[in-house]
């Protein structure tokens, strides 16, 4: 059997800000159906990291190679026209705020229906009949297809975010802070639903959040960061169960107290 | 230049730096079709809105021996039409006319008029807002990116509100079109019965935004597709009934409220269009026939119901 090749590959990324460092040296390979996590406290580069590695920024310095559908891409080196059509087919990204990733002023299903748009479908009834199954999947009740963003809960929002997301079948997904804003039972129901969903479809996804339980819950790998910087890795259970290094023991220590 | 009244003007009002800036946009604008080129927009003696950056492209390509035609809603007698056209015969000196077949520059607001146009015929739009994503996408730099890459999925979301809210596509006017397979574009907001008529035209059309500053164009005989789904395809209006003065089945008409008791008729928009159908009759014998039908009009408002009838 051959060994499967990663799916995205991360090496020396470094983002400054002026004098500032965003994230510096960063190094990491996601394999396929795998859940990569990014802890750290706020202000560390997750977010920066994650822009970059999704497209959305530009780094300073390093590579990012994806292992496209059709073939390998230095997301960097390739034309944008390129780059767009990767973010739109095989990227999908959930923001922490739902209503930066959604456009507030059109309805549910052109929301969902968007991307599909953009990637050529021209037959309505298509393009409508897979809004209602992503609706139905990430539990709306479909009936809300034609109503506005702005009339759902903020719940529904992050699921209306993820639908919207997932439509066009994206290999990867990156999360940012997805669950963070929702009250404890709503986090609850949205959690089960990626496990869910990451299972069914296979997806890997890279998980950016400062709660530790989320990432138990979610990720098979963890990556510590301080400072813009990645300070430990390794499987979720060993990074929270033994951490080797002295700010992840101080982490684990203040925020898991079970 | 005296007896013309032309005094203190230059040629067409504008200086001719100006026009020359503006006719460099306007070569750009027709290699790249349905492109839209910023230009340095000059305060005009009208307000926005009103058609200065139609006014301007018409200063910029007017000659000596051009006749000029103006209309705004399909007619000629509007006072849009009136004065633009009244402007120009003053400033520069020029014929002008309400006949389309003489025209060899036609000013439009809102129509393109129901006789096909010629070769070496020049429309000229005046155009509110050159940007078709405009609504959808208000930061311009993403509109300019999407333009980039050819990246119009926005659109079809539009479209798709549209037959999500009423059933099909409601768009009436300023129907978003494919120029030459490449560039998104505002028509101006002409009736999307226009539409099919700028798919290869003969004649050369330009477009001006004078408030935005942008000039875009389409070539003659240059492909331009209205958008559509595979199952809801992009599809011009109809009439039941026929204008009431020519008869007319196929032009674009407006309706109009005739007395206080709610009876309306139907009439062309396009008033050239309409008196050129009548011509012969007015000056034939059948002029007998169209004045008892323009006075039943009058008396009672029915006439939608029973067009005169012509003998041929």
């Amino acid at each position: 059997m051959q060994a499967p090749s990663p799916i995205l590959e991360v090496t020396g990324l470094t983002r400054y800000y002026g004098r500032r460092v965003g994230c510096e040296a960063v190094q990491f390979t996601l394999w396929p159906g795998e859940v990569l996590g990014i802890v750290g406290e706020s202000g560390s580069g997750k977010t920066t990291l994650l822009n970059c590695v999704s497209g959305r920024l530009e780094p300073s310095g390093g590579t990012v190679l994806y292992h496209s559908r059709w073939g390998l891409v230095d997301l960097y080196q390739t034309p944008e026209a390129n780059r767009r059509l990767l973010m739109r087919t095989e990227i999908g990204l959930v923001r922490q705020s739902a209503r930066e990733g959604l456009r507030m002023r059109v309805s549910a299903g052109a929301n969902i229906g968007e991307n599909l748009m953009a990637n050529g479908q021209r037959c309505y009834g298509r393009i409508r009949e897979q809004a209602l199954s992503w609706l139905e999947r990430v539990e709306i009740d479909p009936e809300r297809i034609d109503d506005l963003p702005t009339s759902f809960s903020g719940g529904m929002l992050q699921r209306l975010q993820i639908a919207r997301n997932l439509v066009t079948q994206p290999r990867i997904v990156f999360m940012d802070e997805p669950t963070s804003g929702l009250d404890v039972s709503v986090q609850a129901k949205l959690l089960d639903l990626l496990r869910c969903l990451v299972s069914e479809l296979d997806l890997s996804v890279v998980l950016v959040t400062h709660d530790l339980a989320v990432a138990r819950l979610l990720a098979n790998r963890l990556l510590v960061m301080r400072r813009g910087q990645v300070i430990e890795s390794g499987l979720t259970d060993q990074v929270l169960d033994d951490p080797q290094h002295p700010y992840t023991q101080l982490l684990v220590s203040s925020i898991l107290q079970n | 230049m005296t007896e013309t009244g032309m005094e203190g003007y230059n040629f067409a009002y504008l200086d001719e730096q100006t026009k020359r800036m503006i006719r460099r946009a306007i070569l750009k604008a027709v290699a790249i079709p349905g492109h839209q080129v910023p230009f340095g927009s000059r305060e005009m003696p009208l307000p926005y809105g009103w058609g200065t950056g139609g006014i301007q492209l018409t200063a910029s390509i007017l000659g000596a021996d051009d006749v000029l035609k103006v209309i705004d809603q399909g007619a000629d007698d509007t006072s849009n039409a009136v004065s633009i056209r009244g402007f120009f015969a003053r400033t520069a000196g020029i014929k002008t006319t309400t006949k389309t077949r003489q025209a060899t520059i036609i000013q439009t607001r809102h129509r393109i008029p129901e006789t096909p146009l010629r070769e070496g015929q020049i429309i000229v739009y005046q155009v509110p807002i050159p940007e078709p994503l405009r609504f959808l996408e208000p930061s311009e730099p993403q509109t300019r990116r999407a333009h980039a890459l050819a990246e119009y999925g926005l659109m079809y979301v539009k479209l798709y509100e549209d037959i999500s809210r009423n059933g099909h596509i409601a768009t009436a006017f300023d129907y978003p079109v494919m120029v030459h397979r490449r560039y998104l574009m505002s028509p101006s907001p002409i009736p999307k019965f226009d539409n099919p008529k700028m798919d290869r035209m003969p004649a050369l059309q330009l477009f001006g935004a004078g408030r935005e500053k942008r000039i875009y164009a389409v070539p003659p005989y240059t492909r331009v597709k209205s958008l559509g789904f595979e199952d809801f395809p992009f599809q011009v209006e109809r009439w039941r009934e026929c204008c009431a003065i020519c008869g007319s089945r196929e032009s674009f008409l407006d309706e109009v409220i005739v007395d206080d008791r709610g009876a309306r008729i139907f009439v062309c928009s396009d008033t050239d269009y309409c008196s050129e159908r009548c011509e012969p009759i007015h000056s034939g014998s059948q002029a007998a026939p169209l004045r008892e039908h323009l006075a039943a009009i009058e008396r009672e408002g029915q006439a939608c119901k029973r067009p005169v009838q012509f003998s041929k």
